[in-house]
C-alpha cells in the first residue's frame, strides 16, 4: 500500500495552487483521473521525488519516501519506483537495448541481459534491440518505455498519460500487456490518464482528481457515470453541463424538477441534496439523448423536449448535432441515424432523456 | 611568417581550451541545473570578460600575478619563479580572458536538454555523475565542441591580454597578434599580411564548422 499525505503550495503562478492530496493506493491499477492542471502530474512527481512537497509524509508499506515532519526524503534514486513520463523521455542517443539495460547497471551483466530480454519480450519489442528511439514508432516507443521502467522491478509503478496518441486497438493490446505485468507483480500502478476507453479498460479503481484536491475515490462506474463536479462531469465526457434551477422536490417519485436556461424548459432529474430554488448544474452525456422526430409515445423516459435542429457535425462515426429546445442541447447521434431520419438543421424533432441519465452536479 | 609565434600561439590556445573546458564544465553545471541566490553574480563574473577591455583585464591579472599581488607572492613562493611575464601567467589569464567563450555555449547546450531526460536517468537510478557522463556530456556535445573551438578561437587572436601578461618575449610570450603588431610598426607589410591573412582564414574555418555543427552559438544566457 502506498499512502500519500502531502500538501504543496506554487505560489509562482497568477493564481497560487494548492496541491492537498490525502490518499492511499493499494497494489493493483488506479487511474488518477482529472481535468489538465488538477495537479496529477505533481502529484505523481512528489511520489517519485522529483517535487519536494511543503508538508505531510509519502510511505510504501514500511519505507518512508517522504517526511515532512522528520526531514527526511529519499531521492529518486532510492525510492524503487518506475515513472513513465508522458514524454516517455527515453534517451535518444542509446539504442533500446541500452535504454532498457540503463537502470539495471548494479547487476551483472548475464542478469542485466536476462532482465533486458525479459522485459522486451514481455512488451514485444525483441526485434527493436537495436534501433534507436528515433528509429521507433510511436507505439514502439511507449512500449520500449515500460519495459525500461518494469525491467527494473520496481515497487510502485506511475504512468502519467504512457498511452496518449495511439489508436486504441493499439493502445488494448498495450494495455493488455501491461495487465499480464500487473497479475504477475501486484505492486501499486498508478495511471493518470484523460482517456475515458483507457479508464474503462483498467477497470480497478479510480481516484479523481479537481483543484488539486482529491474528490473521488472509488470504480470507474460509480464515480464517472454520476460525477458530482463540474469539471469532473466536463474531462469525464459529459457534453452537456447546464446551469438549472431546482424548481420542486417529488419525494414520492423519486425526483425533483428543475428548469434550465431561465425556465426556457424544464426536466426531471433524480431526487438529489439541493433545495428548491437553489442554483444547481445538470450534466447529461450527448449519447444519453435519443432523437424522435415526430412526438414520442408510450416511453418510460420522462424527459420529452420538443426542439429544433440547429446544426450537424460528422466527427468519425458519429455526427454531433445541437439541438435548441429551450437551451441548447448536444446530442450525438450515428450517420445512419441522421440519414433513416432525415436529420438536418431547421427539422423539428423531440430530445428523449431518462430521468437517470441527468446528474446533478455541484 | 614568423613560425616561432604562431606556434606559441597554437600552443597557448590548445593549453586554454583544454583547460577550460575541464572548468567550465562543472561551472556550467552548476549555474544549469542549480538555483541559488547569489548565482546572478557568478553569471555576471562569468560574463564579465566579454564587456571588459582586455587591457583592464590585462592590467589586474598583472597586479595579481606580480611580484606584489597575492597570486603571484604564491607562485613564488610554491615554484621559486614569479609567474608575470611567463607562459603559465598567459595561460592564467587566457582562461579568464576566455572564460565567457567556454561557459556559455556550454550553458546554452545544457539548459536546452530535455529535464526529463535527467529525470528519467535519476528514476532508473542514476546517480549525478552517471547522468551527467551518460546522458548530459552525450547529448550536449555540441556544446563541448563549440565551447573547446570557440575558446581556442579567441585565445588564439587575443592582444591586449598577452600584451600587459606577458609582454613580448619571442618564444614565451611573443605571440601570433603581437607579431603581427610588431611587423606592422616596423612598417613590414608583407610578413603582418601574411601572418594576418593565415588567422583570418583559420579562424573562419573554425566559425564555419562551429557553426555548421550549432547554431545557438551566440545565444546569450538562454531564456529559461
Amino acid at each position: 500500500m502506498l499512502n500519500v499525505k502531502i500538501r504543496k503550495l506554487f505560489r509562482s503562478d497568477a493564481q497560487p495552487f494548492v496541491l492537498d492530496a490525502n490518499v492511499s493506493f493499494p497494489p493493483g491499477f488506479t487511474v488518477l483521473f482529472g481535468p489538465s492542471g488538477a495537479g496529477k502530474s505533481t502529484l505523481l512527481d512528489c511520489i517519485a521525488g522529483l517535487q519536494q512537497p511543503d508538508s505531510g509524509e509519502i510511505c510504501l508499506g514500511e519505507k518512508v519516501f517522504f517526511d515532512a515532519a522528520g526531514n527526511l526524503s529519499l531521492p529518486p534514486q532510492r525510492r524503487e519506483l518506475a515513472y513513465v513520463f508522458q514524454s516517455l523521455a527515453l534517451f535518444p542517443h542509446l539504442s533500446v537495448e541500452q535504454n532498457i539495460r540503463y537502470g539495471l547497471d548494479r547487476l551483472a551483466a548475464s542478469e542485466q541481459t536476462e532482465r533486458a530480454n525479459t522485459a522486451a519480450r514481455n512488451f514485444r519489442i525483441e526485434h527493436l534491440l537495436s534501433r534507436r528511439p528515433a528509429e521507433l514508432s510511436g507505439g514502439e516507443k511507449q512500449r520500449v518505455a515500460l519495459a525500461r521502467a518494469l525491467a527494473t522491478s520496481p515497487r510502485v509503478l506511475l504512468l502519467d498519460e504512457p498511452l496518449t496518441g495511439l489508436d486504441s486497438s493499439l493502445r488494448r493490446s498495450i494495455l493488455e500487456d501491461l495487465h499480464a505485468w500487473n497479475d504477475a507483480n501486484r505492486i501499486p500502478i498508478l495511471y493518470v490518464t484523460h482517456n475515458r476507453e483507457e479508464v474503462d479498460a483498467i477497470g480497478e479503481r479510480i481516484v479523481t482528481l479537481v483543484n488539486g484536491r482529491v474528490q473521488e475515490t472509488g470504480t470507474p462506474r460509480g464515480v464517472l457515470d454520476a460525477p458530482r463536479t463540474i469539471e469532473l462531469a466536463q474531462s469525464a465526457g459529459f457534453e452537456n453541463v447546464l446551469p438549472a434551477v431546482v424548481v420542486e422536490h417529488r419525494p414520492a417519485d423519486g425526483i425533483m424538477r428543475v428548469s434550465l436556461d431561465h425556465a426556457a424548459c424544464e426536466i426531471e432529474i433524480p431526487l438529489g441534496e439541493a433545495e428548491p430554488g437553489s442554483e444547481v448544474r445538470v450534466a447529461i452525456r450527448a449519447g444519453d439523448i435519443l432523437v424522435a422526430t415526430e412526438p414520442p409515445h408510450f416511453l418510460s423516459a420522462r424527459n420529452i423536449l420538443p426542439g429544433t435542429i440547429v446544426s450537424g457535425e460528422t466527427r468519425g462515426a458519429m455526427v454531433a448535432l445541437q439541438v435548441k429546445a429551450g437551451t441548447i442541447f448536444q446530442v450525438h447521434v450515428t450517420p445512419g441515424a441522421v440519414r433513416a431520419l432525415d436529420l438536418s438543421p431547421g427539422l423539428l424533432v423531440w430530445l428523449v432523456i431518462k430521468t437517470h441519465s441527468c446528474h446533478l452536479v455541484r | 611568417m614568423n613560425t616561432e609565434a604562431l606556434l606559441l600561439s597554437f600552443r597557448l590556445a590548445a593549453t586554454v581550451s583544454l583547460f577550460l573546458l575541464v572548468l567550465a564544465l562543472p561551472l556550467a553545471y552548476v549555474i544549469s541545473f542549480f538555483q541559488w541566490r547569489g548565482k546572478f553574480l557568478v553569471e555576471s563574473v562569468v560574463a564579465l570578460p566579454l564587456v571588459l577591455p582586455p587591457t583592464v583585464l590585462g592590467f589586474y591579472a598583472l597586479l595579481a600575478m606580480g611580484p606584489h599581488g597575492l597570486l603571484g607572492k604564491i607562485w613564488q613562493s610554491l615554484f621559486g619563479h614569479p609567474l608575470a611575464f611567463t607562459f603559465t601567467g598567459l595561460v592564467l589569464a587566457s582562461m579568464l580572458y576566455s572564460l565567457p567563450f567556454a561557459v556559455q555555449p556550454l550553458v546554452a547546450s545544457f539548459e536546452s536538454l530535455d529535464r526529463r531526460l535527467l529525470d528519467a536517468s535519476a528514476i532508473l537510478g542514476a546517480d549525478r555523475a552517471r547522468t551527467f557522463l551518460r546522458i548530459i556530456l552525450p547529448l550536449a556535445w555540441p556544446g563541448v565542441l563549440t565551447a573547446l573551438v570557440l575558446s581556442f578561437a579567441h585565445t588564439l587572436g587575443e592582444f591586449g591580454v598577452v600584451l600587459m601578461v606577458g609582454g613580448n618575449l619571442p618564444g614565451i610570450t611573443r605571440t601570433v597578434s603581437i607579431d603581427i603588431y610588431d611587423r606592422v610598426q616596423a612598417l613590414d607589410y608583407a610578413a603582418a599580411h601574411q601572418t594576418a591573412l593565415l588567422l583570418l582564414l583559420i579562424s573562419f574555418v573554425v566559425l564555419s564548422i562551429v557553426y555548421g555543427v550549432n547554431r545557438r552559438v551566440w545565444s546569450p544566457w538562454p531564456a529559461k
